[in-house]
């Protein structure tokens, strides 16, 4: 992924540089939140249909190893392959495999968040092979030779005159020509012959149905089924947890989906691919890359329920002040920043502490992952492995030091005091990151403490 | 070990206790009124809904809205005088590049998202419903069903190749949040609703 | 009934007033309140921070100090929800147990424990009030607008008693202010935009005052008020409640 020589504080830093991009930035992502709530608020159900998708998902997790055979076996009974792959590695290879072994040497991708994990597109293009994104977003983005930065909403940092700069410079249309009808239109134009031409679709999974072997795949485009219709293979990458027990279960996955998403009742196309066409291949390839470690982790297992609606980043204050790209990790937001520990915590060590913990993601989640409480618990663990800056472990340990114990408490609350109200400068400066766009509050003359013993231990001893 | 057996290992070694699954219950929530539903759902999301009494009426729509030289194809074999009947017998996708309007057939619709349930059987070929620049389906009043557990409970056990919910016209909101209807597939959908 | 005021260490140091004012209101309303002198911190800024094992020290002191009473009452949400959820002793588990099952935030207190249903005070000025998140999603003392469930808020039902006192509507009624602790410094880009943020809903609402149960997202907002030299202010809930 993305190289992370900076840490989400000092991203988060650059981006708020240009506040009215800050506030745009809040505000369209806020407006999708008000979307949703207003399409939950139409189904008295809704929380007993979080509560069914969660519960499902739970009875999911504790049935894994059986439910994915069952997925292999009637998936292979339908006639589609199915492949495993352990790690990201081994996906890229596979599908670099697929691709070679018919002489292929140019794809079309729907989104998958999986194949972004895995870095599949630079693998491909390393290896010859031409990869070309139809999510308009996504498009977008490869265009900018960047990374998504909402997982559902991938070019949701960009204004439109700099992709409209970027349809004229890389797809020839008129300078300063920034109408979203007439680019979504030159995308559509442009990314048909496409279509037409590809030999090999790659897609994600939304969801496997172990009872039948089928898997669905949502788009509001139809990108994805125009790639794998008029491709001759349809490879299909999915992470080990996109897993479902039944046919029937996708009734509560669809209701969920996309009222969380963007607030939608269904996405436009909610595709079942069961068998291949007459003339065609479809090859899934199951990967785990960390998830069955993160199936282990008690703390944590619950962030493989996600069906990744992107709804904890709508939300989330510090995603929308902050932007996708801050997170320097494949997922962003609050959902990025429990799954991204699991796969390198050092390197992700930053992105639990990258919230204020509101709690506010928990509550919009569909299938109820605890993801406010898995940062705080994220947080000790990547202390206790040795994760933490040393300064802040040194400036933890005397503050533990002085809050243990009442006589050095009062001491230093009174130093404390006498110190911001007699040698401001000390603490009023530019190296004080509260001082920098804050007052520091004004001294009182005594604590409370201190008030106390003067007014009420008096009282008491007068009576 | 292969990496099949391993990945299933360790998924067998590190899963939870077994979670009982739910009793799903939201089966016809009290909605009454579901054509009514259905036709208020689609139009707010950008589809479009034309009353008909019976499948004659197709035509006149095609002649208000199509010219001679628009290739108009269907699925449906009764209406094949009006449309080109696209063959039962497999046709490579990419000879349907150029349908302007496609008619095709659906098993059931749902009130609450206003989606059509549409299998292999109802589009014959897989990449109609997708490629066609303007799309329509015909479906009779009496197959809209209230939400999308009815609409499970109807597919049941179906073994389809291929089957999609389809929801109004391709879309995208990529561009700053703006609604642009006609992102890859078809710029808009039509419901013939046989009342 | 025997009370402990527990009084979070920022609070004792920065605003003694709300403390104060906490301990009147109790009084005014016949509790007998009692107040540790040794108390200091709940352990919470180590705690977020990823320093939970750091915290024995704390607990062991709180335990010591507040295991004598029937209730803990404390006017600050956050160091409440902390001391429920993770207050724990290796010495005395059965004693931190019943810590963490007597503690209350104070509007909770007034309302469930207390149930009062009248108050003599009187503020004759536009309030905008601000739902910290702790005491809101973690407590509970107000309905969340992420959730379809029956609307409720402890604090309001408290404020509605007040004479002459206006709640003024906000756009975004419970977003988080942006404090979270060390948050504050260690990601001060952000947590300032969202301070900022905050208040200019509050003042594009005409608000005189900001209130809230706890005083860290108002230290907060204050900070950045003041640096804007703006004239609206920001007052505890307690002081409020106990206003004359």
């Amino acid at each position: 992924m993305i190289a992370p020589d900076k840490d989400h504080a000092a991203l988060a830093n650059e981006f708020n540089k240009d506040e009215q991009r800050v506030d745009w930035h809040d505000e369209t992502l806020w407006w999708v939140r008000q979307k949703r709530d207003n399409a939950v608020k139409k189904l008295p159900e809704w929380e007993e249909l979080r509560e069914a998708g969660s519960q499902i998902k739970n009875n999911v997790l504790g049935n894994l190893n059986y439910y994915l055979q069952q997925f292999e076996t009637n998936a292979k009974a339908n006639g589609v392959h199915v492949h495993w792959a352990l790690d990201a590695k081994e996906h890229n290879e596979i599908v670099l495999d697929l691709l070679l072994s018919k002489g292929i040497n140019k794809i079309v991708k729907s989104k998958s968040m999986l194949t972004e994990e895995c870095n599949l597109n630079d693998y491909l293009l390393d290896n010859g092979v031409n990869v070309i994104d139809s999510d308009l977003g996504e498009f977008i983005v490869q265009l900018a030779n960047e990374h998504p930065s909402h997982i559902v909403l991938p070019c949701i940092h960009k204004k439109k005159e700099e992709i409209g700069e970027l349809f004229h410079q890389h797809l020839g249309t008129p300078s300063g020509n920034s109408d979203p009808i007439f680019l979504t239109e030159t995308a559509r134009q442009h990314l048909r012959e496409t279509f037409l031409a590809r030999k090999a679709a790659l897609t994600g999974v939304n969801f496997a149905v172990a009872e039948t072997g089928e898997f669905v795949v949502c788009t509001n485009e139809g990108n994805a089924d125009m790639g794998a219709h008029l491709a001759d293979i349809h490879i299909a990458s999915m992470g080990i947890e996109k897993i479902i027990p039944e046919r029937k279960h996708l009734g509560v996955f669809l209701r969920l989906l996309t009222r969380s998403a963007t607030g939608q009742p269904i996405t436009t196309y909610s595709s079942h691919f069961k068998k291949p066409r007459s003339g065609a291949s479809i090859h899934i390839i199951i990967v785990d890359n960390g998830r069955s470690k993160q199936l282990g982790r008690e703390d944590f297992r619950n962030s493989l329920k996600c069906i990744r609606c992107g709804a904890c980043m709508n939300t989330c204050p510090v995603y929308r002040r902050s932007g996708g790209h801050s997170y320097h990790s494949a997922i962003a937001g609050p959902i990025g920043s429990i799954l991204a520990p699991n796969l390198d915590m050092e390197k992700h060590a930053d992105l639990p502490f990258a919230s204020t913990l509101c709690g506010s993601c928990t509550n919009v989640c569909p299938v109820k992952i605890d993801i406010h409480d898995q940062l705080y618990k994220w947080r000790q663990v990547i202390v206790k492995n040795g994760h933490a800056p040393l300064a802040k472990n040194a400036a933890l340990s005397v503050m533990t030091k002085i809050l243990s114990s009442p006589v050095l408490y009062k001491v230093a609350g009174k130093l404390g005091r006498l110190t911001m109200k007699w040698v401001p400068l000390v603490v009023n400066n530019r190296f004080n990151p509260w001082y920098k766009q804050r007052e520091l509050p004004e001294v009182p003359k005594n604590s409370f403490g201190e008030w106390y013993k003067k007014n009420r231990n008096h009282e008491s001893k007068d009576k | 070990m292969s990496s099949r057996d391993e990945l299933l290992k360790a998924v067998a070694e590190n899963q939870p206790m077994n979670f009982p699954l739910p009793e799903i219950e939201f089966l016809d929530s009290e909605c009454i009124y579901l054509a009514e539903t259905f036709i208020n759902v689609l139009t707010s999301i950008g589809g479009a809904v034309v009353l008909i009494e019976n499948l004659m009426e197709i035509e006149t729509y095609i002649l208000e809205k199509f010219k001679k030289s628009d290739r108009i194809v269907t699925t449906i074999p009764a209406i094949k005088w009006m449309a080109e009947l696209i063959p039962a017998t497999s046709i490579p996708p990419h000879a349907l590049s150029n349908v302007d309007f496609a008619i095709i057939d659906t098993h059931c619709a749902v009130a609450e998202n206003g989606a059509v349930w549409v299998t292999e059987k109802g589009i014959v070929n897989r990449a109609l419903p997708f490629i066609c620049q303007h799309l329509a389906v015909v479906v009779n009043a009496r197959d809209i069903v209230s939400n999308m557990h009815s609409a499970y409970n109807l597919i049941g056990t179906d073994d389809y190749g291929y089957g999609t919910f389809i929801s109004g016209p391709s879309k995208t909101a990529d561009i700053e949040q703006s609604l642009v209807l006609g992102a890859h597939g078809p710029r808009s959908m039509t419901i013939f609703l046989i009342m | 009934m025997k009370v402990g005021l527990f009084v979070p260490c920022y609070v004792d140091q920065f605003y003694p007033g709300a403390a104060i004012a906490t301990l009147q209101l109790l009084e005014k309303l016949g509790v007998d309140v009692q107040y540790p002198s040794r108390q200091t911190c709940c352990g919470q800024p180590m705690a977020n921070s990823g320093f939970e094992h750091l915290t024995n020290g704390c607990n062991e002191l709180f335990i010591e100090n507040f295991s004598g009473c029937d209730y803990i009452v404390c006017p600050s949400g956050s160091c409440v929800l902390h001391i429920k959820h993770h207050l724990h002793s290796e010495k005395n588990e059965v004693k931190a147990a019943g810590i963490r099952s007597k503690v209350y935030e104070l509007v909770e207190f007034l309302t469930d424990v207390l149930k009062i249903t009248n108050l003599e005070a009187k503020f004759p000025y536009k309030v905008g009030l601000h739902q910290s998140c702790h005491g809101q999603r973690g407590l509970h003392l107000s309905q969340m607008t992420e959730l379809m469930a029956p609307a409720f808020s402890k604090p309001r039902y408290l404020l509605d008693m007040v004479s002459g006192l206006e709640i003024m509507p906000l756009d975004r009624p419970d977003e988080c202010c942006g404090f979270g602790g060390t948050f504050c410094v260690a990601e001060e880009a952000v947590s300032v935009k969202m301070g900022k943020d905050r208040v200019a809903d509050h003042i594009k609402n005409g608000v005189e005052y900001i209130t809230a149960a706890d005083l860290s997202c108002l230290m907060h907002m204050e900070g950045i008020l003041r640096r804007q030299g703006s004239p609206l202010k920001v007052i505890h809930i307690a002081e409020i409640l106990n206003g004359e």
